[in-house]
């Protein structure tokens, strides 16, 4: 057996959710504050506006929080 | 851009020092050769038979990480191996149970770049108290029925400096391009570096996760906690010391829920007393490497 | 083969240079320190990297640090110190890493005593580590030089043992083979290790699914390693034309009765056995246990005295308790004395040992 391992992580953690971020696509200044915030890497700015990986995303907020124009609302996950 | 650090990792939703750790590799680029400690960070990237790292990375215990560093800088240099080695360890491991591990790579003048993520307790094993822990603070070993922590917050960036290392700076999560361009200076010198980062941990600190950078934003403004560097021995204010009152840092926070009316006034004295002092060491112009 | 006379400790220094280490990390302890402070005074010459720590747990550490970047790494320490290396030896042997370590034997705390025994190094048999125990400083040297050689190739430290003072301290004539002849006995080969073009993490958390099974394939490595211990052994022989023993030394074993011991004391043994009165048959591998070669020394034999220089409290001597149970396995059953002696440096003499073969049961001298 090997003593270490590759770099590799199959673990979607999107199912940790109980609140999950929604875009308002038409607020959005593509900033990049959210994806700077986001300890998940679970938000980016694709063509200048915010997408969220729902399938990392921990549901934390930060972004929401820290959205210079709030243009993320924070919606309960089985909206 | 190859990923330097692996989405799934399993730290807790709006966990501060993982958004640190972030900041830190994208810095610092893939030629680097992480050594973690035992912790938070390591536990929530290393489980076999998978790794969040996209960087070499080495994990041995926890109190030792700054030898284990040495060994592997030392290898590098005899080897004529590329790569910048960064250790990666919570308040715990540097401040406390691996405090004579650092202070001798200090004073050797390791070629490392230390990054420590102070999250102001032993975050992994249950939030017990640590040597960051502040004033006040309730935390697993020192809970409210005691009042919290009785001692103040050790100072590892000031410890740094009175070893003479070449570069020692506190940063924190809610001032990123400060952090980021703290460690890119940090990554262009050579010998011992520390970057010391305040990292909010939601479950200590006892805070809602949307508030995580917002909280590390107030610590800075209300000058319990602050940005500074000592380069080469000089110390240098990365911004002006905060002067908001502690008290809207302190109520964010479930871990100083139970503050009478009096420690909140002796945390607002200290915090004053803060700015004043700073000015005056940077006012004059005291060179750490000189004079220890 | 020039032999010069030279202190011990100061010829294993000369070894582990020539060896070619990439780093060097120690921190002093009695009587151990002769050793890293000849290597700090020779580094000039060898230009291997000397790391002057600030504790043995560091200087293992960074040991094994230096090991996971790729490189050749050695450490020496005794008694307190290797006690505070205990947690990184466990670290070091399940993340399978190679190192050697030199651990000059000493008593242990408390109360204080500079003087040897073995209980530093027998208290860490459960480490994982591959474990020589030598007799004297020449086969401290071999074994020193043979150990880069297997730990390279089963990924597993090793510890070799020499007595703090009877023969770190002793003074007698040594051949310290050249560094071209180690160079090419012990070339270094390439290994997996940290590297910022192919990324790696070594040292993981593992769950209960997988824990066990990696600490039985490290049991079962160690237990493998015996074969790559003897050819080395004979390898080394074949090259420096002296013989070597790689895991028992049978001396005079043809009577009724054999003492079992290590290190010194199994040679200061072969005087008893000089005049006839039992064979001695000495471990050298103590880790992995040599279970075949102590099988067949001690077929047909009547009375097993054990001499050694530890024990476990509330239970009795390692090795007694390890041969008896080997003894139980392969169905014989000798008279067996089982002798603690010699802790804290106390004198063990020939006399001491003529007297032993009359004890029975167990007994302390």
């Amino acid at each position: 057996m090997q003593n270490y391992v590759k770099p590799k992580c199959t673990n979607k953690t999107g199912s940790w959710r109980s609140q999950k971020p929604v875009v308002n696509k038409e607020k959005c200044i593509g900033c990049g504050t959210c994806e700077r915030s986001c300890p998940d890497m679970a938000v980016k700015v694709v063509d200048g506006k915010a997408v969220v990986d729902y399938d990392y995303c921990k549901g934390c907020g930060i972004c929401a929080n820290e959205c210079p124009v709030k243009c993320i609302q924070m919606k309960p996950e089985k909206e | 851009m190859t990923e330097l650090f692996l989405k799934g990792h399993r730290a807790c939703a709006g966990c501060g020092s993982v958004l640190a750790l972030r900041y830190v590799l994208e810095a610092l680029g893939k030629d680097v050769i992480v050594v973690n400690a035992t912790g938070c960070m390591e536990i929530i990237s290393s489980q076999y038979p998978e790794s969040n790292w996209g960087v070499p990375y080495v994990h041995c215990l926890f109190e030792n990480t700054a030898s284990v560093a040495t060994g592997v800088s030392r290898a590098l240099k005899h080897l004529d191996k590329e790569g910048t080695v960064v250790v990666i360890g919570g308040d715990g491991a540097s401040y406390d149970i691996g405090f004579g591990a650092v202070s001798g790579a200090m004073e050797r003048n390791e070629d490392i770049l230390y990054v420590c993520y102070d999250n102001e307790a032993y975050a992994n094993t249950g939030l017990q108290r640590s040597g960051a822990t502040p004033f006040g603070s309730a935390t697993t070993t020192t809970p409210s029925e005691m009042g919290g922590k009785g001692e103040w917050k050790k100072n590892l960036t000031f410890i740094a400096a009175a070893h003479a290392v070449p570069y020692a700076a506190a940063a924190s999560v809610a001032f990123l391009p400060d952090l980021q361009a703290k460690l890119k200076k940090a990554k262009q010198k050579k010998g011992f570096r520390l970057v010391n980062v305040h990292a909010p941990c939601t479950v200590g600190w006892k805070i809602n996760p949307v508030k995580a950078v917002e909280v590390a934003r107030k610590a800075v403004e209300c000058g319990l906690w602050n940005l500074f560097e000592i380069d080469d021995g000089k110390f240098k204010l990365s911004r002006p010391v905060g002067e908001a009152p502690v008290a809207e840092y302190l109520k964010m926070q479930g871990r100083f829920k139970h503050l009478t009316p009096k420690q909140v006034e002796t945390i607002e004295e200290h915090a004053r007393s803060v700015k004043p002092e700073l000015e005056k060491l940077e006012k004059a112009n005291v060179n750490f490497q000189r004079f220890l | 083969m020039t032999e010069k006379i030279m202190e011990g400790s100061i010829a294993v220094a000369h070894a582990v240079a020539r060896c070619s280490p990439d780093v060097v990390a120690a921190f002093p302890i009695t009587p151990s320190t002769h050793i890293p402070q000849e290597l700090s005074r020779i580094q000039p010459e060898y230009g291997f990297e000397f790391v002057p720590v600030e504790a043995e747990f560091s200087a293992i550490s960074a040991v094994f640090g230096a090991s996971a970047a790729g490189g050749r790494a050695f450490t020496a320490t005794s008694s307190q110190g290797l006690l505070l290396m205990h947690e990184v030896l466990f670290a070091a042997s399940g993340t399978r890493l190679p190192m050697v370590m030199v651990v000059a034997n000493r008593a242990i705390s408390a109360p204080l005593s500079i003087w040897n025994d073995w209980q530093d190094s027998i208290s860490q048999r459960d480490a994982g580590w591959i474990q020589l125990y030598c007799k004297n400083s020449q086969e401290t040297v071999d074994a020193t030089i043979q150990a880069f050689k297997i730990t390279e190739e089963a990924r597993i430290p090793v510890m070799v043992c020499f007595d703090g003072f009877y023969l770190t301290h002793e003074i007698s004539p040594i051949d310290v083979p050249e560094k071209k002849e180690i160079d090419a006995y012990a070339p270094k080969g390439k290994r997996d290790s940290l590297d910022v073009g192919d990324p790696k993490s070594f040292g993981c958390y593992a769950t209960p699914a997988y824990y066990q099974d990696m600490k039985k394939e490290q049991d079962d490595a160690l237990f493998a390693s015996a074969g790559i211990i003897e050819k080395h052994a004979g390898k080394f022989a074949e090259k420096f034309g002296r013989p070597q023993f790689a895991f028992i030394e049978e001396y005079k074993n043809d009577k009724d009765a054999a003492i079992i011991s290590m290190g010194s004391l199994a040679e200061e043994a072969e005087l008893v056995a000089d005049e006839g009165l039992a064979g001695v048959v000495r471990v050298k591998c103590f880790r992995p246990f040599p279970r075949d070669a102590l099988k067949k020394a001690l077929q047909g034999k009547k009375r097993v005295v054990i001499l050694e220089k530890d024990v476990s409290f509330g239970f009795g001597g390692a090795l007694a308790t390890e041969v008896k149970s080997l003894l139980f396995e392969a169905g014989l059953a000798p008279e067996v004395t089982s002798i603690i002696c010699g802790l804290g440096g106390k004198d063990v003499s020939v006399k001491n040992i003529k007297e032993a073969l009359q004890e029975k049961g167990s007994a302390w001298m």
